[in-house]
């Protein structure tokens, strides 16, 4: 390729190689675009929309579009931030997101996020679903109020741990994380502690058990910086 | 020349709320005395007034869940020219709102009647006592909210933060450290 | 341990052997499945995860998916109304109440005897003869009380849905203006001889003289889609005809099926030879399920004149044969790469594009998916060639158009017009009178009004994929938006989150609209959410699931403006049935035990 292989974020030049997206550019530059389902181990999936720019003027996902030279994106703009911020109150309000009551508080991205980009309420009505939790598994919890459907685990049971604990079902609003069980329930699934598929979920919906409070709130990832700040996705705990 | 400006008037109640917030809010400590040369307080549980008057700012903690509630919420948006709604349970239901997914007659045969150790236990109906909402709500779906101060509780920091800017005139703006949902 | 005998596994193993235990055909195989057992049992999982070889979860997520798919009994007689605004104008919301009250059931709930369940569906592309209804799968229209009341009876006497009347399954074709496609008398294997004649090369540029574009709605070029494909490369290459007609409103690819199926075959063959594939799906929608075994036939007409199969018309290397795969109720698989992952036996979710399906399409093979339209069309072409087909239409639009006449008309049904017709043509054709509205092109095209009656169907103007629904001025056209953003929340696939949830809010401030709680700020909220979607949403549906909202804010704002009832925001739920169920726990009924409405 050309020696031209920049694009412009924001008015900076960041430099891409072939394959990379814009959103693995702008890591490697420095640059934090908000994102949730996007994990720079996993293939991109483009599901959570929160990565949304302005390339070329047009709106796409950061995640699954590739930069071409000279291309104008724009990501940090009160217009872009207030849509980022309008889908995460949705994610919020779809789901029940009690953080005061939540292990995961303080490590959670999809919380570090909605700080980040200072959201202040759910705005919309609450749909308040009835979810179930798994406690059936001896080591892990799963609370499925949480979940915001990103796939991370699905995806990084598959692709990594090489089996199938976690699929997604439903459709629409109706759809939902299952577990690969007759019985619905972890605990008679293949599921292992050591499966990475135990260490992605950006929210609080697989959970180690008994070591919940281990890092006191206050002094836990996200706590201490701001997710634009923190290395991408080395979260306390995990 | 007199500089002393009309001091603002602020109203507080807790709704469905535990006061944590407003315990936050006496934890601004010394911060108090200024505050208070700048505001006067009408209905708050530091002033024990029973209804709120004409104010300019009326901070509500905690959701609605029950009629009570919402007369009270009611209320301080028809007085308020600001009103603010402050931690979890104001701003999306909270603790109380986790009894969402039960049905409320459940809930209510549960407690009064079937709980083991009741005997002939009845569902009160006393018309004195407020009668339950089927469903916890945050305020904002009830009455349209100005600002938020998300917390369980906020920090004394964060509404202090908020307070002050909107003394001055600002936008309330809280950054990284000031923002917390737990 | 020795293994408990599956009960499951005798059907299961004729369905697996049919289907030559591919994983690809995984949702063939869950319909074949419910087909038999009605509906898809814990135990017939776990056989299909053993002899599948794919995880439970994966085939739980695909059945979870489809609206026709069951995992828990569903009821012997599985009725569904189509719920698009046409059947609900003919009255099938009062149908299918006064058919619950008949039989006892609580719509959406299977009885408690097992035996029956209730419910809507979308669109069943029965606009012309509703309302309409699907009982097991199989479609039965212009449905009354008498015919309610004889359903009703013959549910009651648990009379098996094979033994009912043939009368009540008769459908029309209602085609009530042909032109070049629908009046031509096409004999099978001609286009593929004219083929042969022209060779392949020139029968491509052919198409690509014709300008046919696209007929599904996006008008993509016929020609230049074929060409892409053709010289894509890869291990094989296939051929798909979209039959999913799922948009509210359309009906012309039942029409054509019903009639054409043998053009609409020799179209994909066509294609066949020229892409270089030997292998071609058409992808039918559940709702048609009843043309399943017409298609067949007409399929093993063409193996025996030798138009499908091996060395078709005596060419060593033309080898090409086509299968029919089955929908099973997601409008969102009419979306072409949803539509492919389907055919590939998973959830229909859209994929990321680019690449698209021309190069990496089923199994990720260069793949040519068009429109029953677009195959019927290139068959015409094929055979009388593109100069022909060039000069009918406008510069645009080459050809002609077939329109799904619904609603408020006198006649209701298929029209053919070349491309260029004036709307008010068309309602003057259809005997429409005192029309408010023309929504063209289905919930996701565009909803027009008098003063516009003089635009033209056509690429540069009025794109349709064919739906037209008149509505008179007694309509309430914000009902009729309501009726598509409902349409739209339920088929969302659920992959992002801007249509997933956003469909969901918009639904929900459309209803809080319709119930009297609207004020100026909803208002505000709905153009906020419709931006949102626009701008965000992984594909289609969700870009377009604001279009019925925003087309009838601009044109019939005042049918919103009477449903802001309140100057001031309220809530979107009634508070004072938010104390129904204390009061009724408690006995109270006093002042107190109540809540007025906030500002009246």
């Amino acid at each position: 390729m050309s020696q031209n292989n920049t694009f412009t974020l924001d008015g900076k030049t960041v430099p891409f190689t072939d394959g990379q997206t814009i959103i693995q550019a702008a890591m490697a530059a420095g640059v934090y675009i908000p994102h949730l389902c996007f994990n720079p181990e996993f293939k991109p999936h483009g599901s959570c929309k929160l990565c949304t720019v302005k390339a070329n003027g047009r709106q796409t996902s950061s995640c699954t579009q590739h930069p071409l030279p000279d291309m104008r994106v724009e990501s940090d703009t009160p217009e872009i931030n207030d849509e980022r911020r309008a889908l995460l109150q949705m994610l919020f309000v779809e789901g029940n997101h009690f953080c005061p009551s939540c292990e995961k508080s303080g490590n959670c991205q999809l919380q570090a996020t909605a700080y980040e980009l200072k959201m202040m309420s759910p705005h919309f009505d609450q749909f308040f679903p009835d979810r179930p939790l798994d406690a059936s598994h001896p080591e892990y919890l799963l609370d499925y109020n949480r979940c915001i459907l990103c796939s991370l685990c699905v995806r990084a049971s598959i692709d990594v741990d090489g089996k199938n604990v976690f699929a997604l079902s439903g459709r629409g609003i109706k759809s939902h994380l299952i577990v690969n069980a007759k019985s619905g329930r972890l605990a008679d699934t293949d599921f292992s502690g050591d499966d990475k598929a135990a260490h992605v979920c950006p929210v609080g919906v697989i959970l180690k058990k008994r070591v919940g409070f281990a890092t006191p709130i206050g002094q836990r990832t996200f706590d201490e910086q701001p997710i634009s700040a923190t290395p991408h996705p080395t979260v306390k705990g995990a | 020349m007199n500089t002393e400006t009309k001091k603002l008037r602020v109203a507080t109640t807790s709704l469905a709320g535990c006061f944590g917030c407003h315990m936050s809010f006496l934890d601004i400590d010394e911060r108090l005395l200024d505050l208070l040369q700048r505001v006067e307080f009408d209905r708050s549980p530091l002033t024990d007034i029973k209804h709120c008057g004409p104010c300019d700012i009326g901070i509500v903690e905690g959701g609605l869940c029950n009629a009570e509630n919402v007369h009270v919420l009611r209320e301080f948006r028809a007085n308020c020219k600001i009103l603010i709604a402050i931690g979890a349970c104001a701003i999306n239901g909270g603790l109380p709102a986790q009894r969402n997914h039960l049905a409320l007659a459940t809930i209510l045969e549960e407690v009064y009647h079937a709980q083991h150790g009741l005997v002939a236990g009845f569902i009160p109906n006393d018309p004195e006592l407020p009668l339950p909402l089927d469903k916890v709500h945050p305020i904002h779906e009830v009455v349209k909210v100005d600002y938020f101060i998300p917390g369980c509780p906020p920090s004394a920091d964060a509404i202090w933060k908020v307070l002050t800017d909107l003394l001055s005139g600002r936008e309330p703006e809280l950054g990284h450290g000031l923002i917390h949902y737990d | 341990m020795v293994s408990q005998i599956n009960t499951h596994a005798g059907y299961l193993d004729t369905i697996l052997d049919r289907r030559q235990h591919n994983a690809h055909n995984l949702l063939q195989i869950l319909i074949e499945a419910q087909e038999h057992y009605g509906y898809i049992h814990p135990d017939a999982l776990d056989y299909l995860s053993e002899h599948l070889q794919l995880p439970r979860a994966r085939i739980e997520g695909v059945a979870g998916f489809y609206s026709f798919l069951h995992l828990r009994p569903a009821g012997v007689y599985r009725v569904l109304f189509s719920d698009n605004i046409i059947d609900r104008m003919a009255g099938s919301l009062d149908l299918m109440a006064g058919m619950c009250s008949q039989l006892w059931v609580e719509p959406g709930k299977v009885s408690e005897d097992g035996q029956l369940c209730i419910s809507t569906t979308s669109c069943t592309g029965m606009c012309d003869q509703g309302p309409a209804m699907l009982v097991n799968n199989l479609a039965i229209n212009r449905l009354d009380a008498s015919r309610v009341n004889a359903i009703c009876e013959l549910i009651r006497e648990q009379v098996p849905v094979t033994a009912w009347p043939v009368s009540f399954f008769s459908i029309e074709d209602n085609i009530r203006r042909r032109d070049i496609l629908l009046e031509s008398h096409f004999i099978s294997g001609s286009a593929l001889n004219a083929l042969i004649q022209r060779g392949t090369q020139q029968t491509l540029q052919e198409i690509k003289t014709s300008r046919l574009r696209g007929r599904g709605g996006a008008g993509f070029s016929t020609g230049a889609k074929w060409e892409l494909c053709r010289a894509a490369t890869g291990d094989q290459h296939y051929v798909v005809c979209n039959a999913d007609e799922g948009e509210p409103g359309t009906f012309k690819d039942r029409v054509l099926l019903n009639n054409f199926a043998d053009m609409v075959f020799e179209g994909m063959t066509l294609c066949a030879r020229i892409v270089g594939a030997a292998k071609g799906f058409l992808y039918l929608r559940g709702e048609y399920r009843y043309l399943l075994d017409h298609l067949q036939a007409v399929l093993q007409h063409r193996r025996q004149l030798n138009l499908l199969g091996e060395a078709i018309l005596g060419l060593d290397d033309f080898n090409f044969d086509i299968e029919i795969h089955l929908g099973a109720g997601a409008y969102i698989c009419g979306e072409e790469s949803a539509l492919i992952e389907s055919m590939e036996g998973k959830r229909g979710t859209p994929r990321n594009r680019p690449p698209f399906p021309v190069t990496n399409g089923y199994l990720d093979q260069p793949t040519v998916v068009n429109n029953v339209e677009t195959f019927a069309a290139a068959s015409l072409i094929g055979l009388r060639g593109g100069d022909w087909y060039a000069q009918i239409g406008t510069d645009t639009s080459s050809g002609t158009k077939i329109l799904s006449v619904s609603g408020d008309c006198e006649r209701p049904g298929l029209y053919e017009y070349p491309f260029g017709v004036s709307v008010c043509q068309v309602l003057s054709d259809c005997g429409a009178q005192d029309t408010q509205a023309v929504q063209i092109s289905g919930p996701s095209g565009m909803c027009i009004a008098p003063d516009e009656f003089s635009r033209r169907i056509a690429f540069d103007d009025i794109p349709t994929a064919g739906a037209f629904m008149v509505f008179n001025r007694s309509r309430d056209m914000f009902e009729v938006a309501r009726n598509f953003v409902h349409f739209f929340a339920h088929e969302s696939c659920g992959f992002c989150t801007p249509c997933r949830v956003g469909t969901s809010l918009l639904s929900n401030m459309m209803d809080k609209l319709s119930h009297g709680h609207g004020s100026p700020y909803d208002f505000a909220e709905i153009e906020k959410l419709n931006v949102l979607l626009q701008s965000t949403s992984h594909c289609g549906l969700g870009h377009s699931a604001c279009n019925p909202v925003l087309d009838t804010i601009a044109r019939f704002r005042p049918a919103y403006e009477k449903r802001l009832a309140h100057k001031e925001f309220v809530p979107a739920f009634d508070l004072d049935h938010a104390l129904s169920q204390a009061r009724q726990m408690t006995g109270r009924d006093d002042t107190g035990a109540h809540l007025e409405r906030s500002d009246v």
